[in-house]
């Protein structure tokens, strides 16, 4: 039996239209996404997909429709939605002026997670023993590592991430693929957009077209 | 349901303000470019104009004044642009804190970071510009509860033109008019003081727009910031 039919879905756009720049990306778009799933979002470049994800993370507002947590729109409940997500989006809000451990450190607390956690954390993302070193000094894909790090000690049960595995990797995508899963296994969901293709074959795919009107 | 404890407001206020200040001293432009742009404007007055003392402690005060509201307006942008750019206003505004929190935190370290210093220098052009002497508490006054007034505004208008560009320009017209009644009060205050009267009321008015723009200005800010990533 799937998930679907015991639970209620975490996280739901209820007829969704975005338009930017006088071109309609999409148009009524319904989306469900329960507990156990990974939702891959497809589609060429401009196909509204980074609009999709801001969307839903409640950064942009959609041109019509709602986002729904747990059945309660999300500007109803914003507090508790925001501390059941975790958003990446494609820049990493990394400072170049603190050095990698202050700014993991920075972000777990902003999170309401504990920030004495930063060092050992980043001995899962291969940057121990460039935990001192200025993140001026280090390259994009360590950056975008430092970004991903949280991920090891979020509570969230909603993964917003928008292309997760840019600068990353072969190894290092391998080890995030592993980290979804044991993620959704837990109850969580991930929703991701990536042009990569995932080793694992449970992923909804969501493939938003490019529209010429 | 496994939610974390959220960060009480104070810790969220102080986490932010500490994370500004330790970017403020690594990245030492901040501090020093607004202060050194106050400096070298008002030295170049008495150079410029000559050096009677009549005419410079007239126009002491406006100079003064003038050039701290600029130099709070060169350094304005700083306050949100560099988050903007990496991304980490996004996680700001997605962390589960009210906004206003933390666009609070972030005003109080920009003004600690060029407000302060240029009180602090102030007395010392000051008698470089032959202030009245009966002026010098007026002017620490009043540069105590308006530069804060500055930060604060301007933190507005900054908030409004982030998502923009080029958005200088726009942001002085945004902004300067604001500026203005604290620049004429201001400098009342002072020239009131020199002829030794009673200034209580022009401050009482800076404190009145201090405290408006402390209770306002960062939901206005929040909500412009939103508007500006949306």
């Amino acid at each position: 039996m799937p998930l679907s039919e015991i639970l209620s879905p975490l996280i739901e756009a209820r007829q969704l239209s975005c338009i930017r720049e006088d071109r309609i990306l999409f148009e009524h778009l319904n989306l469900a996404v329960f507990p156990g799933e990974i939702v891959q979002v497809e589609g060429p470049n401009g196909a509204g997909k980074t609009s999709l994800l801001r969307i839903l993370a409640g950064l942009s507002s959609p041109y019509d429709g709602e986002i729904c947590y747990q059945g309660q729109g999300i500007r109803f409940c914003k507090e508790q939605f925001h501390q059941d997500l975790l958003y990446l989006g494609h820049l990493p809000g990394v400072k170049g002026e603190m050095s990698a451990q202050e700014n993991l450190a920075f972000n777990l607390s902003l999170h309401g997670l504990d920030g004495e956690q930063a060092e050992t954390t980043l001995s899962e993302v291969n940057l121990l023993g460039f935990e001192d070193a200025l993140a001026s000094h280090l390259s994009a894909g360590q950056h975008r590592r430092i970004a991903l790090a949280r991920l090891w000690q979020s509570k969230a049960k909603i993964w917003i991430l928008d292309e997760p595995f840019t600068a990353i990797d072969k190894n290092g995508v391998q080890k995030l693929e592993q980290l979804f899963l044991a993620h959704v296994a837990q109850g969580g969901c991930v929703i991701l957009t990536t042009h990569q293709d995932l080793s694992f074959d449970k992923v909804k795919k969501v493939t938003l077209n490019y529209r010429f009107y | 349901m496994n939610h974390q404890q959220p960060l009480s407001y104070r810790s969220a206020f102080m986490l932010i303000l500490k994370r500004d200040l330790t970017i403020a001293f690594r990245h030492q432009d901040d501090i020093f470019n607004p202060l050194l742009f106050f400096i070298i404007v008002v030295t170049l007055f008495p150079l410029g104009i000559g050096p009677e003392a009549n005419t410079l402690s007239r126009i002491a005060p406006g100079i003064i004044w003038v050039a701290a509201l600029l130099s709070t307006l060169l350094s304005l942008d700083r306050l949100f642009k560099s988050d903007h750019e990496d991304g980490s206003l996004e996680q700001m505004l997605l962390s589960p804190h009210p906004v206003f929190i933390l666009v609070l935190a972030k005003i109080f370290a920009h003004w600690l970071v060029t407000g302060l210093p240029l009180i602090l220098i102030a007395p010392v052009l000051a008698v470089l510009l032959h202030l009245d002497e009966n002026s010098y508490l007026a002017l620490m006054l009043t540069l105590l509860l308006g530069t804060p007034v500055l930060s604060l505004l301007g933190a507005i208008g900054v908030a409004l033109t982030v998502g923009i560009k080029k958005g200088g320009i726009l942001l002085s017209l945004l902004v300067l008019p604001l500026y203005i009644p604290v620049l004429i009060f201001a400098t009342s205050a002072i020239d009131t003081a020199a002829m030794n009267l009673p200034y209580s009321g022009q401050l009482a008015i800076i404190a009145a727009l201090f405290f408006g723009s402390l209770t306002l200005a960062p939901f206005a800010a929040g909500a412009a910031l939103k508007v500006s990533t949306n």
